[in-house]
């Protein structure tokens, strides 16, 4: 990983480890000339009585200038350390991201948005947070063998010190970070947990106020907060004891130094100066030495952080594109052979989950959503799917452009199975409008085109057909108006009817609508499905063929043939009166609102022989019926 | 006028001030404060010993001839050992009293904020994005840790070092020590001017950085969108550019700090220098012995390191201030829909009465969707609310479960003003259906059982069935176990509203608000639960606001919006044989499921 970081930016490392061991060097002459000083200026001064001007300004010099590279050494240090991390962040934040981009979506289906974004924010900042230290450790042991060698030169005896303590304090340091590592590893899965829960709790704010919860989930929040704090605080007893034994370790060796220095002196095998040299020398490692106690401290943050970005953009299993190109201009032909789909068979389950809790892996285990589902499309045609809740319609409209990949079978566009085809082939073909909109924190003009460099009157036409053209024109800066974060701005009819736009300006050869009227009103969706018809009409043998994912019948009426899928399955294909006659399910689904009414009808007819007609409610003007006194009495056995 | 925006303190209210009122928010911060600064001045003044010990050894160790006294040398240096343990060890027990009392505050400081989050209005909540609600119990709060634990620990602690060594110094040489203070001090100064620069620049770093996630984010949420219109290279430059701007704001940031530590290295140099300089002088002129300068040399050491980390320092004073802020912020906003709490009245059980009278809501700085609506809904009815979209349905039934609070005029439920209402009570009375029904991330059966926290699996199975979704249960292979994903995403737009469905309806309230709940659900679906609804809140009052007008005919009594007003009321059959807003609406609705 470090090595990694030194072949990305071998410049910027190599002047900040050069401006470290300028700075070690500095750091160990400064002690040197303390002790010089010491010896051949001060002492004789305080024996003799008197100085020079000479000696001290020299004494002066020397302390200054020592200073002075020390100064550049450590600026040179800092500056050139963080730009080489902040350049390597930036690095790894573009590469996650690419990788996101990348991956299929079945492989985002498996990891939370919130676990996606922490791999791409917080762990590649401690990825890389030792890395702007690390010049500094290489400084540290720089320093440590200059020092080492000064000391060695000064007195063998007082060395010996010297090479027990810093050993032992090295030594003190691996055991501190040995014992820190899982309990620091701990605490920060739960912090992790703890922003999950808040995340989920305040995303979920609304169910949690109507159905008065409030309570149940600060127990749940407080339980996550109290293990953190636990943790937290065990992370605090083990750096509370080793801090103070690290700190204290350097002064019981320059009292060492004292008390073995004053016999070697006695025995005239090493002057004051000396000694003052090597304390002053143990008092400005000590620092050094703690720091890089600190810089091992964040080793295993770091360790964890780079497994899980490593997690991402080790993982296979990206869509493989084939090299073949669809570039007719007409509309397409679309067949669906043999499609089955689920969510445990789907392609890269191999890679792993990054390292925290299984997040995704189970979550729709089992649930073969699509079994052996075939039908084809004539280029122009509109084909209506229709099907109960759950029956699989939304998982095939993401397999006809190509979302996700069949666990089985395939989907072909003019006759070519779409995996063969080249990288953004099926995107300029096919245009899918999802069931929930998704927006971009951006202006309308770049929501619709989406990257595509289109005239405004593009813009303008495919709001047009998606009904959306009256309320950007009054929006204050129309095409150019900012939406807001996900669209904040707009209300989900408008967010649909750009999303449909964006489709329409596109002018696909396939166009797959998946219920994407549901938020709009009748009368709007109505006007919709008209100019998509005469847009049809008007192109000629050159528009589109329509896939729509329909429960309304003005919608199904549209299309020249109706798939019906139940449970995965296609019960019944044909047109609409065919599948009226044919299929009692589609029967069932599509005439329930005619059905329901019927029975109504009969059933207030009974009721009005029974007991004379429905109550009337009164006008909005205002007089208030009686509190409803007998409803009250009554109602109380009724209540489950 | 409501307000919704969390409350910012403001900014200009003192650093101090708001240390105070979070101090005191958190008494478990001050439980044995004094014991654990007396600890840390224990701790601070062993930074001192070695000075001392090396002038002792120097001046009384060391006679003029040259010849160590080892007797009082041994004695002075196991003294100062001594010391030194003891230091440690006050360290020691200073740190763990300062993790236990911190974490616990912070603890429930988190707890306490996060409670209150969800006491403010969904108003308050909506104008906030949700990532910043979350830092404030996350991020926020782990800064004030960081600071207790490091920085303001670092600064206590560099005070005390900057005492004890200037008393020592005082006592060995008052002129030296004022030469070392007037070396040292302009720098305190410029480092304060200079903290101004760095934190402005760290400011921008983390704009930079919220610009970042948010599109990292859109760059995973919206990865269907992405693939399906190929546009990831744009997606991945829009990226890039803000990387990139992050990257030139923290490198502006580091060069900014980077000089600090040149600077005060520097002056350090300086003053050692002008300490020998001087020292020497004095000592010849018999005024100082050579101890006493030796250890100014390395009591000056103890003054570069606050220096060096003093803009750092500061720095993380100034985020945890701010972060404290926000905290506070959110503790200071008083709920603008608040539960009136013990003095509210609980309503008994029973169907429901609702009122409005004269209500008028506008959101704020926004036109009023609402004008003087007056209504009654009688209890055991079944009324549908219908009208196009922006005709202020919605907020009809947000004002009903009490989401937000009218602007003028009242609502009453069985004659009680809804203000006056518990939550405890009007929550389990009321409960409303959202369009887009939250899920959490957990199986099927725990999403409904949050409706009634307790129920068996088999009365959630049971309630399913008696909703009419027995068939759609079975089709699951996990069933109630079947885990749903991240906000429901493992389920379709419509099992996740039959979903939502079932937990309001396990919750058996007298009054059911449902707010285009069956939107995306099948038509034979949602006929399906309407009969089913009908026959198991017989005797509860139900409210449905719909595009499909099924839920209107089927209504005892239909309401009409427009515009904000109530224009036609009553039911179904009466109001589609006149000519009006319903009679268009339904024309429109039955072309719509006609061929």
């Amino acid at each position: 990983m470090l090595w990694v970081a030194v072949k990305a930016e071998p410049t910027v490392f190599t002047v900040s480890v050069l401006a470290s061991a300028l700075y070690a060097a500095m750091t160990v002459a400064t002690a040197q000339v303390l002790g010089w000083v010491t010896q051949d200026v001060m002492l004789p001064a305080f024996r003799s009585g008197h100085t020079t001007a000479g000696a001290l300004s020299g004494a002066a010099a020397a302390i200054v200038g020592v200073a002075l590279f020390k100064a550049l050494g450590v600026a040179g240090r800092r500056f050139y350390a963080g730009l080489m991390q902040y350049r390597m962040q930036a690095r790894y934040r573009r590469e996650v991201t690419r990788q996101y981009l990348r991956l299929p979506l079945a492989w985002h289906h498996r990891h939370p948005t919130g676990q996606l974004l922490s791999n791409a924010n917080a762990d590649v900042e401690a990825a890389w947070a030792p890395i702007a230290p690390l010049p500094m450790a290489v400084g540290v042991v720089v320093m440590l063998l200059i020092a080492a060698v000064s000391i060695l030169l000064t007195d063998t005896v007082v060395a010996i010190v010297g090479f027990l303590v810093f050993p032992a304090i090295a030594l003190l340091n691996v055991v501190y970070q040995r014992r820190l590592s899982p309990v620091a590893t701990r605490a920060q899965r739960l912090r992790a947990e703890v922003s999950e829960v808040a995340h989920e709790s305040f995303e979920g704010g609304l169910v949690v106020k109507t159905l008065g919860r409030e309570e149940s989930e600060t127990e749940r929040f407080r339980a996550g907060a109290e293990a953190l704090r636990d943790a937290n605080v065990a992370v605090g007893r083990i750096r509370g004891l080793f801090d103070p034994v690290l700190e204290a370790l350097p002064n019981l060796g320059v009292l060492a130094v004292l008390l073995i220095g004053s016999a070697r002196l006695q025995s005239g095998a090493m002057t004051a100066g000396d000694l003052v040299h090597v304390a002053y020398l143990f008092t400005l490692l000590a620092w050094p030495i703690r720091a890089l106690g600190w810089v091992l401290a964040e080793v295993p943050r770091s360790v964890v952080g780079w497994e899980r970005v490593r997690g991402v953009l080790d993982a296979g299993g990206s869509m493989p594109f084939g090299g073949r190109a669809l570039d007719e201009d007409k509309a397409a032909a679309l067949e669906v052979r043999r499609v089955r789909f689920g969510y445990e068979a789907d392609g890269d389950g191999a890679d792993e989950d990054l390292g925290t809790e299984a997040t995704g892996e189970g979550r729709a285990q089992g649930r073969q959503v699509l079994r052996d589902v075939s039908f084809t499309a004539a280029p122009g045609r509109t084909i209506a799917l229709v099907g109960p809740t759950g029956s699989g319609k939304s998982t095939l409209t993401s397999l006809l452009v190509r979302l996700v990949d069949p666990s089985d079978g395939s989907v072909l566009l003019d006759g070519l199975d779409v995996r063969d085809v080249r990288q953004g082939g099926v995107a300029e073909t096919a245009a899918l409008v999802p069931q929930q909109t998704f927006l971009f924190d951006d202006t309308v003009r770049d929501n619709v085109a989406l990257g595509l460099d289109l005239p405004d009157e593009r813009i303008w036409e495919a709001l047009r057909l998606a009904q959306a053209d009256g309320f950007v024109a009054a929006l204050a800066d129309g095409l150019d108006t900012r939406v807001g974060e996900r669209g904040a701005t707009l209300s989900g009819g408008q967010r649909q009817r750009l999303a449909l736009a964006r489709a329409l300006v596109r002018r696909p050869r396939l166009l797959v609508l998946d219920d994407a009227t549901s938020s709009v009103d009748p009368q709007v969706e109505a006007r919709i499905l008209q100019s998509l018809r005469e847009a049809q009409a008007a192109e000629g043998g050159g528009g589109a063929t329509v896939i729509v994912v329909a429960y309304r019948k003005a919608t199904i009426a549209l299309a020249d043939e109706v798939v019906f899928l139940e449970r995965g399955t296609v019960a019944a294909q044909g047109s609409h009166a065919e599948l009226l006659e044919r299929s009692e399910g589609y029967r069932e689904l599509v005439n329930a609102y005619e059905r329901a009414e019927a029975e109504r009808e009969a059933e207030a007819r009974e009721a009005e022989l029974e007991t004379g007609g429905l109550e009337t409610g009164e006008l909005e003007t205002g007089e208030r019926r009686p509190a409803g006194q007998e409803a009250f009495e009554g109602g109380e056995g009724a209540l489950a | 006028m409501t307000t919704t925006t969390l409350n910012e303190v403001a900014a200009d209210e003192g650093a101090l001030s708001t240390l105070r009122r979070g101090l005191r928010l958190s008494p478990e911060f001050r439980a044995g404060l004094t014991g654990t600064l007396l600890l840390a001045l224990v701790a601070t003044a062993g930074r001192v010993v070695v000075p001392i010990a090396v002038q002792q050894t120097l001046d009384k160790g060391l006679s003029d001839t040259g010849a160590p006294h080892t007797a009082f040398i041994r004695t002075a240096v196991l003294l100062c050992a001594v010391a030194v343990l003891v230091t440690a060890v006050s360290a020691y027990a200073m740190n763990v009293r300062l993790y236990k009392t911190t974490e616990g505050g912070l603890a429930a400081l988190r707890v306490k904020a996060f409670r209150h989050v969800h006491d403010l209005s969904m108003l308050t909540q909506n104008g906030e994005r949700r990532g910043a609600l979350v830092s404030r119990v996350t991020g926020d709060v782990d800064q004030i840790s960081q600071f207790m634990q490091f920085g303001g620990l670092m600064i206590i602690v560099s005070l005390g070092q900057l005492a004890v060594a200037s008393v020592l110094m005082l006592v060995y040489s008052w002129p030296l020590a004022l030469l070392v203070w007037a070396a040292f001090l302009p720098l305190t100064f410029a480092l304060r001017r200079f903290q101004r620069l760095v934190s402005a620049a760290y400011t921008r770093v983390r704009e930079r950085m919220g610009d970042l996630l948010a599109a990292v984010s859109e760059s995973v949420v919206g990865a269907p969108v992405i693939r399906a219109y190929a546009s990831e290279e744009r997606t991945a430059e829009r990226v890039d550019a803000t990387v990139d701007e992050h990257r030139r704001a923290q490198t502006r940031a580091q060069g900014l700090v980077a000089m600090t530590f040149p600077t005060s290295e520097m002056v350090a140099a300086a003053a050692t220098a002008a300490v020998v300089v001087a020292g020497t002088l004095l000592g010849v002129g018999g005024h100082l012995t050579a101890g006493e300068l030796v250890a100014f040399l390395f009591l000056v050491t103890l003054f570069v390191s606050p220096m060096q980390t003093a803009t750092e320092t500061l720095n993380e004073a100034q985020n945890a201030i701010a972060g404290w802020r926000r905290v506070l912020g959110v503790l200071d906003t008083v709920p603008d829909v608040a539960d009136p709490g013990e003095a509210g009245q609980t309503l008994p059980r029973g169907p429901i009465e609702v009122r409005f009278e004269e209500v008028g809501f506008a959101y704020p700085g926004g036109p009023p969707v609402l004008h003087g609506v007056n209504a009654a809904i009688a209890p055991r009815s079944r009324v549908a609310i219908v009208g196009q979209t922006g005709s202020g349905k919605t907020t009809l039934a947000k004002l009903l479960t009490r989401l937000m609070d009218p602007v003028s005029g009242r609502v009453l439920v069985d004659g009680v003003p809804l203000d006056r209402v518990r939550f405890s009570s009007l929550r389990e009375r009321v409960v409303m259906v959202p369009q887009d029904g939250f899920l959490f991330d957990a199986t099927l059966a725990d999403n409904v059982r949050y409706g009634r926290p307790g129920a068996t699996d088999g009365e959630l199975a049971a309630a399913i069935a008696e909703l009419g979704l027995a068939d759609w249960l079975d089709g699951l292979p996990r069933g109630l176990d079947t885990p749903v994903g991240q906000r429901g995403e493992s389920l379709s737009a419509g099992e996740r509203q039959l979903v939502a469905l079932a937990r309001a309806y396990v919750a058996a309230p007298d009054l059911l608000v449902l707010d285009e709940a069956t939107s995306a659900v099948d038509p034979a679906t949602e006929v399906r639960i309407q009969r089913a609804l009908d026959g198991v809140t017989r005797g509860r009052t139900a409210i449905s606001i719909a595009h499909r007008l099924s839920t209107a005919e089927a209504a005892d009594e239909v309401i009409v919006f427009d515009a904000g007003r109530i224009v036609q009321r009553g039911p179904h059959a009466e109001l589609v044989a006149v000519p009006g807003v319903y009679a268009d609406l339904h024309r429109s609705w039955i072309a719509q499921r006609s061929i």
